[in-house]
């Protein structure tokens, strides 16, 4: 099975929206690969530069509650995509933002505060890498000479689209 | 135990479950437009699946760019109207009978009360004005709808809302729906859908629905929705009169899809408005909400006056009662896109249109364009506009711009004063 996560980008705000993650001027791409530059362009954060090699080096986002709020659109999913980047966890996501991830077989995951501080006290560490198993529904985090391992939980339906590689193929094969 | 609304068209629409909580439902319109569905068509082509699961239950618009602005976007034109014409979908609405999907599709009659609707486009919320269960969703969910006519869900809980008293001179639905989201803030309604009810809501025409339907999903929720009614009805008679004997018979049916007295909700909240003012979004999200008091004199250096919010012809109406024998201040400039070409037509036969040509405003074809910084009225970095668009997040309009959300009255009064500022005194 495919694996997830990489190396870790830490986003410390809430509702990170869409037209931070790509902004709506890239909707005009008609392949996901031209959405490649555009990651996280629009983002405004202390200490985060959009173009430097730690956000395209990225395999894995951490983040707060609501990720993902406002369009509909799936070139924020994509952007990660064609940049290496698919996995997500937050504390919580958009409705729409946390379907586009499954359904384009990748995972949203959700955690408690608790464990996204957690999460977060790595932040500061060099190095940091994220490795989700979803089949088995841990995570592991190292870095900074620590070493950790945590259950989540997806739903059901969730794993089914993950490990079907998407809703299409999902979908297509049972309706 | 009852069953809401949102409950009673999942039950109806149930085509499996594949897990507990995994709700797969039938859909009734599948609505396509020209920045989300391009990617979906080049995928089942390259699927060697390029089909569609009912021709006359897709509706397809070009609308967000259009006419196209570059080579880009007339290529994603290109893509939607090649494959409209190859599938012979017939509601399909290009230049010249195009306009904003969220108030077109309703013009046009298509969604009734019980409906499913999906489209890639986040304000699809708009269609449950209609008494319909209507989610925005992204561009797979899109290409499966077409393909095979379903799209699965968490079935979501409803949080009811309650508008009580009356809303006072100068205060619109825009204002209600923003003072809601203040309560709910931009996730207080993830995963949930949101039923406006109460006698604010019961006496207010289908344009007023749409507005607060369409801004269910700035707070997170996946649908609005209205209880169909006579006011339903009377909109839909043109285009269901064969279907039933009298209005009456009409209101009757579509009863069956009214949340019952005894339906389980998430959440009952009840505002009185009553003592409402006029409202204006202050940040980058739109749950930060302050009265016009507050923020009456902040500069502006924009107007905009449409989307798929505000553009209908009662916001050009209350816009234009302001306007009349006056002129914007010099220091902005203001634009108006009438939502669809209808009300285009109906706003230059009553004069409308002449008001806000001889006020100074710019008057553009119908599109969504400026409210997502893609067209028609992009700001500069550092530019602030007062717009009667749904969203606020910075650089929204245009890299480096801000935006104000107010209500068309709000809007057309700022306008004249060259800053935010209060319409009140001008009706």
């Amino acid at each position: 099975m495919k694996t997830f996560g990489g190396p870790a980008l830490f986003l410390d705000r809430s509702d990170i929206n869409t037209d931070e993650i790509i902004p709506a001027k890239y909707l005009t791409e008609i392949t996901k690969e031209d959405l490649k530059p555009y990651l996280l362009e629009d983002l405004k954060l202390p200490g985060f530069d959009p173009k430097s090699d730690k956000t395209f080096g990225a395999g894995a986002v951490v983040t707060r509650a609501n990720f993902g709020c406002g369009s509909s659109r799936e070139h924020a999913p994509w952007v990660f995509e064609v940049n290496g980047i698919n996995v997500v966890i937050a504390q919580s996501f958009a409705r729409i933002f946390r379907q586009n991830m499954f359904n384009c077989g990748m995972a949203a995951i959700e955690l408690s505060p608790e464990k996204i501080d957690q999460l977060f006290s790595y932040a500061g560490a060099a190095d940091v890498a994220i490795e989700v198993d979803v089949a088995n529904t841990t995570l592991t985090i190292k870095g900074g000479g620590r070493e950790e391992s945590m259950q989540f939980e997806i739903s059901p339906f969730d794993k089914a689209l993950v490990l079907a590689g998407g809703w299409v193929d999902y979908a297509d094969s049972k309706y | 135990m009852g069953m809401t609304t949102a409950q009673k068209i999942f039950a109806a629409h149930l085509v499996d479950e594949p897990f507990a909580g995994t709700k797969v439902l039938g859909i009734d319109v599948v609505m396509c437009h020209e920045i989300t569905t391009p990617i979906a068509i080049a995928d089942l082509m390259a699927r060697g699946k390029d089909r569609v699961f009912d021709t006359t239950k897709i509706k397809a618009v070009i609308d967000h760019v259009t006419p196209s602005k570059d080579s880009k976007t007339a290529t994603q034109a290109k893509m939607l109207r090649d494959w409209a014409r190859r599938h012979d979908i017939k509601d399909f609405f290009d230049i010249g009978a195009n306009g904003v999907c969220h108030a077109l599709f309703p013009e046009k009659g298509f969604i009734r009360p019980g409906n499913t609707v999906i489209m890639g486009d986040s304000h699809t919320c708009t269609h449950g004005a209609f008494g319909a269960f209507a989610a925005g969703v992204g561009t797979t969910d899109l290409e499966v709808g077409i393909l095979k006519g379903v799209c699965a869900f968490r079935e979501p809980k409803t949080i009811r809302i309650n508008l009580n008293g009356t809303l006072p001179k100068g205060v619109y639905a825009k204002d209600a729906i923003l003072r809601v989201i203040g309560e709910l803030t931009v996730n207080g309604a993830t995963d949930r859908v949101i039923e406006f009810g109460g006698p604010i809501v019961d006496g207010m025409t289908m344009e007023s629905r749409m507005t607060l339907c369409n801004m269910a999903i700035e707070a997170g929720g996946t649908s609005g929705i209205c209880a169909p009614d006579r006011v339903t009805v009377e909109y839909l008679w043109p285009f269901i009169s064969d279907s039933f004997a009298s209005k009456e018979a009409a209101v009757a049916e579509y009863s069956k899809w009214v949340s019952d007295a005894d339906a389980e909700y998430d959440k009952v909240i009840d505002l009185d408005l009553s003592n409402l003012t006029p409202l204006c979004t202050f940040g980058y999200k739109p749950d930060q909400v302050k009265s016009i008091d507050e923020m009456a004199g902040q500069p502006v250096d924009q107007v905009y006056l449409g989307s798929c919010t505000n553009g209908r012809l009662e916001d050009l109406r209350v816009a234009a009662q302001i306007l009349k024998g006056k002129k914007i201040a010099p220091n902005v400039r203001a634009i108006l896109s009438p939502a669809t070409p209808q009300i285009y037509k109906d706003a230059v036969a009553e004069g409308l249109i002449q008001i806000f040509m001889d006020a100074g405003f710019c008057v553009t074809n119908p599109t969504c364009g400026a409210c997502l910084g893609m067209s028609n009225g992009v700001l500069a970095e550092g530019e602030v506009c007062a717009s009667t668009t749904n969203r606020n997040f910075m650089g929204r309009m245009g890299k480096g711009g801000m935006v104000h959300l107010l209500s068309p009255a709000t809007a057309a009064a700022s306008a004249i004063e060259g800053k935010l500022a209060d319409p009140r005194k001008y009706l």
